[in-house]
């Protein structure tokens, strides 16, 4: 177990436990009020002692919205996240494992799917079934989900050729044990990494939405909603934009190394 | 004797940085002579390679750093030269060869850029001239077409003809020393053999040096005048080829020897032998394996074709008949081997008739079950009689699953017994295949290639099937290991009565082990009979061309002699309308078949 405890590992796993600690705690020790709390006198104040991260342009403390806004974002990000895996994971596999008819359907549909900018398809889903924070949790899955087909589907036509596949199917293995037991694990590598990405987009996704009402209802706070908020102060006030951005960032970044190393650790081969 | 022109002395080097140092070689010396053929042999990880490599300096692209020792070329150290100085050395004063004529060009660029490059960069030669000059080189290395070949890009050649241009590209700046590292064991045994004969002539022709590095003895034979046998990491004897061959001093030399089987070996057997024994293990002795004569493989006129798409709506415009009119069958206890060259459909075949691949069309008979009718459930079921060994063992297990796991499969498929009785016929086939018990637990990258062959045999033998399709399942392995793992699947048939359908290109390989033999080309069988029939009465031109291209393991048989002119690739693509001959075929003595010419298939010399 020594050598899991890397450098990566160290800062990857710390930079997850962080933030999912604030995403859960924050309600329970900070007052709700504190990010909606408008100072009309200290709009748009640089960080100072009083305003730790400086204001917003309603006068917002920028460090309750962002420790606030952590629950929301992560658990519309995960969430959504998880829906374009329980829907693409199966999608793709199959299109991959069976090749074929099947494939030429499920792709020519996931095609259509991709020639819409995420955004405009998410708005689409969201527009139909309501603005709300569990809609758009489902439009961002759904908008998701095609980009992660192609990606499970691809990987799934190489491994199925491999010849271990192909002895487990000679030694009588059922479709399904094929699937579930020797394609699935090859090619889970790729998948973390592009789950751990589709996240940090999965936020910027919900950013737009809420921007555009379909989302975080204001005056709640979310990491993207303060980025989207932000777009008109940039030369004014560049911290509105840098402090939201600065948590998105981070969060990739230890979700991206937690990958790497979550993908070391259950690969048999790096022991 | 004058000077030699390369001397190596006291080589070592070493891999890695820091605490983990790994030594690749140590204390390694010889030396090559202008004109003359120097073989570094040995088995995998013996680091002949890491040799060839130091040699050009090329050894600290993998990570590698000389440590101690000299390299004298001429007047210089190799080993201590400024890179600047080594970047023009390469390619003009030492060409090189590597093992893979697919990986070794680069795909974007003709061949006249890739043969000019270097002469324009070597020797200043204006693009005219240059262009000129890789006409003469293609000519030399007997290209047919070799205008043409110019403006043609490296896919648009067979595997034979680019490895004649990588020669060509080696040769192209006229070096004084060739390094060629195993250069013809991607290719197929009739090229092989006239790739070795080109080296040859070339050697004679200019008077260069010539470093060969391989690790098939036969070759050795067939190439060297000197032969440097390495064995981790160090040199364990050097001599003269003959001394090598009639005498070797050394323990492992004698070995590695003895596990080479001999082309002719077997002239005037009745049946399949082990392996020459490898140590004083008495086990290494048995007596011959005797089939039993009733059939339980019947296959006849098995067809597969695979379709080739194009156009804008990717229509299928042609056929590739991968295995055209295949009739054969395989007794109970009897191994038939399939021989042949690459993309002759011998692979092909073999899945064909396990159902791992759609057939065209065709009858195929296991005992009872009529396999090419059978619906899905049904086919599964059948598969407890029937397994397969794959060639590529580290690709044949899968990574993420443990050993005990892999064997388990099929008795899990099948469900033959609970855990625990599971468990213990796992661990029974390990004891069979001669794994230790430890290795249930592991995963496959902590084996070496030859354990996980033995898993992939447990594997198959695990629900009792009665026939094995083994498919090239000993080419990727050292010698000494191939000889180990034939030995256990020659040790399998006699207890308990398996039958294989052995695919393989090794003619001498085939000889030791099988019963009968079928030999294909172009998607048919060309000729099968008893062992004996083919390898002492080959009838066939392909046969006896595929026979006489066989290096034999010994100084004192060479038989280097090169075609006049590189041969054409045969194609089996075929248009939509193409309606072949079927294969017919005379019966020049009991048992012994020879494709008759109306089939077609004709084998043009």
């Amino acid at each position: 177990m020594k050598r899991y405890l890397s450098t990566k590992a160290l800062i990857g796993f710390s930079l997850v436990t962080i933030i999912v600690l604030v995403a859960v705690l924050a309600p329970l020790f900070i007052d709700p009020d504190a990010a909606t709390r408008m100072q009309m006198t200290a709009r748009l104040k640089a960080p100072s002692a009083q305003h730790w991260l400086g204001t917003d342009q309603l006068g917002r403390d920028l460090l309750f919205r962002v420790l606030l806004g952590a629950r929301t974002s992560l658990s519309i990000a995960v969430s959504a996240v998880l829906i374009s895996l329980a829907l693409g994971l199966p999608l793709g596999l199959v299109s991959g494992f069976y090749r074929g008819a099947v494939d030429n359907v499920l792709m020519r549909l996931v095609d259509t799917l991709l020639s819409f900018p995420v955004l405009l398809l998410a708005l689409t889903i969201s527009a139909m079934l309501g603005p709300s924070v569990p809609n758009a949790i489902i439009a961002i899955g759904v908008a998701f989900t095609p980009f992660l087909a192609r990606i499970v589907r691809g990987e799934a036509l190489r491994v199925v050729q491999m010849p271990y596949v192909e002895a487990a199917r000679a030694a009588g293995a059922t479709d399904r044990r094929l699937i579930v037991l020797h394609v699935l694990p090859n090619i889970l590598p790729p998948i973390i990494v592009q789950a751990t990405i589709s996240l940090a987009f999965a936020i910027l996704a919900e950013a737009g939405l809420s921007f555009l009402g379909l989302g975080t209802q204001p005056p709640q706070s979310s990491w993207g909603l303060m980025i989207q908020a932000s777009r008109d102060y940039l030369d004014r006030a560049p911290w509105t934009a840098l402090v939201p951005g600065a948590a998105v960032a981070l969060t990739v970044l230890g979700l991206n190394m937690s990958g790497d190393v979550l993908r070391d650790i259950f690969d048999p081969r790096s022991k | 004797m004058t000077a030699p022109l390369v001397e190596i002395s006291h080589l070592r080097v070493e891999f890695g940085t820091g605490d983990e140092t790994i030594v690749g070689v140590d204390d390694v010396s010889f030396s090559i002579a202008a004109g003359e053929t120097v073989c570094v042999v040995g088995e995998s990880g013996s680091g002949k390679s890491v040799t060839s490599l130091s040699l050009m300096r090329l050894v600290e692209f993998g990570g590698g750093r000389i440590a101690s020792g000299a390299i004298r070329f001429g007047s210089v150290d190799i080993a201590r030269a400024e890179p600047e100085f080594m970047r023009k050395l390469r390619g003009a004063e030492i060409g090189m060869i590597f093992q893979e004529p697919m990986t070794s060009l680069n795909p974007v660029f003709t061949i006249e850029r890739q043969l000019t490059d270097g002469l324009v960069e070597h020797l200043g030669l204006s693009a005219k001239t240059a262009r000129a000059r890789a006409l003469e080189l293609l000519q030399s290395v007997r290209i047919p077409e070799p205008e043409r070949r110019l403006g043609q890009y490296p896919h648009e050649l067979s595997g034979g003809m680019r490895q004649r241009v990588v020669i060509a590209m080696a040769m192209a700046c006229k070096p004084r020393l060739l390094i060629a590292d195993e250069p013809t064991t991607a290719l197929d045994v009739t090229i092989q053999a006239e790739i070795l004969a080109l080296i040859d002539r070339l050697k004679r022709e200019t008077g260069m040096g010539v470093l060969f590095i391989t690790h098939d003895m036969a070759v050795v034979a067939q190439m060297a005048d000197r032969v440097v046998v390495m064995h981790r990491g160090k040199i364990v004897e050097e001599g003269p080829v003959g001394a090598i061959f009639a005498a070797p001093r050394e323990a492992y030399t004698r070995q590695l020897l003895a596990a080479v089987p001999r082309l002719g070996d077997m002239r005037g057997k009745p049946g399949p032998e082990p392996m020459r024994g490898l140590s004083a293990d008495p086990r290494a002795v048995r007596s011959a394996v005797k089939g039993k004569g009733e059939a339980l493989l019947e296959v006849k006129n098995l067809t597969t074709r695979f379709p080739v798409k194009g156009g804008v709506f990717r229509r299928t415009i042609a056929n590739v008949h991968a295995v055209e009119d295949v009739s054969l069958s395989i007794a109970v206890g009897e191994t038939l081997a399939l021989v042949g060259e690459s993309g002759c459909g011998k692979s092909t075949t073999g899945r064909s008739i396990l159902r791992l691949n759609q057939t065209h069309s065709g009858y195929v008979q296991l005992d009872g079950w009529e396999l090419l009718k059978l619906p899905p459930a049904e086919l599964r079921r059948a598969r407890r009689e029937m397994q397969m060994v794959f060639q590529d063992p580290f690709a044949s297990l899968n990574p993420y699953r443990r050993l005990r796991d892999q064997v388990a499969e099929p008795l899990e498929n099948f469900g033959l017994g609970a855990r625990s009785e599971i468990d213990e016929r796992v661990a029974t086939l390990f004891d069979r295949v001669e794994l230790p018990r430890a290795f249930l637990k592991r995963f496959p990258h902590e084996l070496s290639g030859g354990q996980r062959q033995r898993v992939a045999i447990a594997r198959a033998i695990a629900t009792n099937p009665r026939l094995v399709v083994a498919d090239e399942s000993v080419s990727a392995l050292d010698v000494s290991v191939q000889a180990q793992v034939l030995n256990l699947l020659m040790d399998l048939q006699a207890e308990r009565g398996l039958s294989y359908l052995f695919i393989s290109h090794d003619m001498a390989v085939v000889e030791r082990i099988s019963h009968k033999v079928a030999v294909m080309y172009l998607g048919r069988i060309v000729e099968m009979g008893s062992r004996a029939a083919i390898f002492e009465d080959p009838r066939h031109a392909y046969t006896k061309a595929l026979l006489a291209a066989v290096p034999v393991a010994d100084p004192a048989q060479r038989r280097l002699h090169e075609a006049p002119n590189a041969r054409a690739l045969a194609s089996p693509i075929f248009p939509l309308d193409y309606r072949p001959a079927p294969s017919t075929y005379e019966e020049v003595s009991p048992g012994h078949f020879v494709l008759t010419p109306e089939a077609g298939a004709l084998w043009a010399g």
